[in-house]
């Protein structure tokens, strides 16, 4: 048994399945907002702005950014756990991605919330 | 035929080198790689290689030729290009030439309690496995720890002291699915970390170089949907 305290799950097959159905769900997000602008009205801001104003837009948007920042987490620190030998930088470049991928997701929760 | 040699003596070395040897062989010959080796031995018996059985039965010839692991006594010279370059098996330190340091490789496979776990007690004679619980064990059993296939994996050359490896791998797959075997849940949960298995990638260069033609990426899916089955 490894132990390790900065990957997101708590174990190897936990974070291994969050990298899969965090996958699923960026795969359908994707279709979701090509289908959008493919078969949707023009996108005018009043149309766009309507589109995100659907609650159930929101949610699946908010779930598309969760699905993003802990695909990232995962990916970035297997990267970086196969790559980077020195602990120093090591902990310092997992410590930013960890916080980018922290601050992404309220930021976007914040501008979703907000239309 | 040419041949190019890795050498490295710690001793007198500052660096290792590359040393060109030339060998009469006639065309056509079915002379193996190990054959070679031992030729170049008699003219140069300051070359360094482990080597024993020379049937592909006790695994301590792996080498690296023309860039591809595998055992020296059952490569044909007729399937290699020359020049031929040989060297050690990539990812372990050195000790000389073409004798590596297997202590890694080792550990990782005593990590996996590479021996039946049985709790019971023990029947008067033995125990039994019907005809299809032995057959489980076929494609498992047969590794000879040659070391071809973790030495060519990158997962294993980047996080050697933390991910098991194919080799060991393959044996722990081989315990899990002993029907004698009674360890299987506490087997599970030593490798349910992020690397002991989940290393493992899927780069498959492991099924690609062994001389026994066993397959650790097949029996690494079959450990990790284990776990996924304990998991849910
Ligand atoms: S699985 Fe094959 S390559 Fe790997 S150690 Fe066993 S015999 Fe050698
Ligand atoms: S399939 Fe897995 S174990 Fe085999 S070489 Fe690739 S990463 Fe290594
Ligand atoms: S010498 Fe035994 S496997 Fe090659």
């Amino acid at each position: 048994m490894v132990k390790q305290v900065t990957s997101l799950g708590r174990s190897g097959l936990h974070d291994w399945m969050i990298q899969r159905v965090s996958a699923v769900v960026l795969a359908a997000y994707t279709i979701f907002l090509l289908g959008y602008l493919v078969c949707g009205p023009d996108v005018t801001y009043e149309a766009w702005r309507e589109f995100f104003g659907c609650l159930y837009v929101k949610l699946f948007t908010l779930i598309a950014i969760a699905a993003l920042a802990a695909h990232a987490w995962i990916g970035i620190w297997t990267v970086c756990t196969d790559y980077i030998k020195c602990s120093c930088i090591r902990m310092v470049v997992q410590s930013a991605s960890i916080i980018a991928c922290l601050v992404y997701v309220a930021w976007g929760a914040l501008i979703v919330w907000g239309v | 035929m040419k041949f190019q040699v890795y050498r490295y003596n710690p001793d007198t070395d500052k660096a290792p080198y590359m040393k060109d040897y030339e060998l009469d062989i006639p065309a056509g010959s079915d002379m193996m790689v190990l054959d070679a080796l031992m030729l170049l031995k008699e003219k140069d018996p300051t070359l360094a290689f482990r080597r024993s059985c020379r049937e592909g039965v006790c695994g301590s010839d792996g080498l690296n030729m023309n860039g591809r692991n595998g055992l020296a006594c059952v490569t044909p010279l007729s399937e290699l290009k020359a020049p031929i370059v040989i060297r050690p098996l990539p990812g372990l330190p050195v000790i000389r030439d073409l004798v590596v340091d297997m202590a890694q490789f080792y550990k990782q496979y005593e990590k996996i309690k590479p021996y039946l776990l049985n709790d019971e007690p023990a029947p008067a004679r033995e125990r039994l496995q019907s005809p299809e619980e032995r057959a489980e064990l076929d494609g498992l059993y047969e590794c000879i720890l040659c070391a071809c296939c973790s030495t060519s994996c990158p997962s294993f050359w980047w996080n050697p002291e933390k991910f098991v490896g194919p080799a060991g791998l393959l044996q722990a797959y081989r315990f899990l699915a002993d029907s004698r075997d009674t360890a299987t849940a506490e087997r599970l949960a030593d490798l349910d970390d992020a690397y002991s298995v989940f290393r493992c990638r899927g780069i498959m260069n492991c099924v690609d170089v062994c001389p026994k033609g066993l397959n650790p990426t097949h029996a690494i899916g079959k450990v990790r949907s284990l776990l996924l089955k304990n998991a849910v």
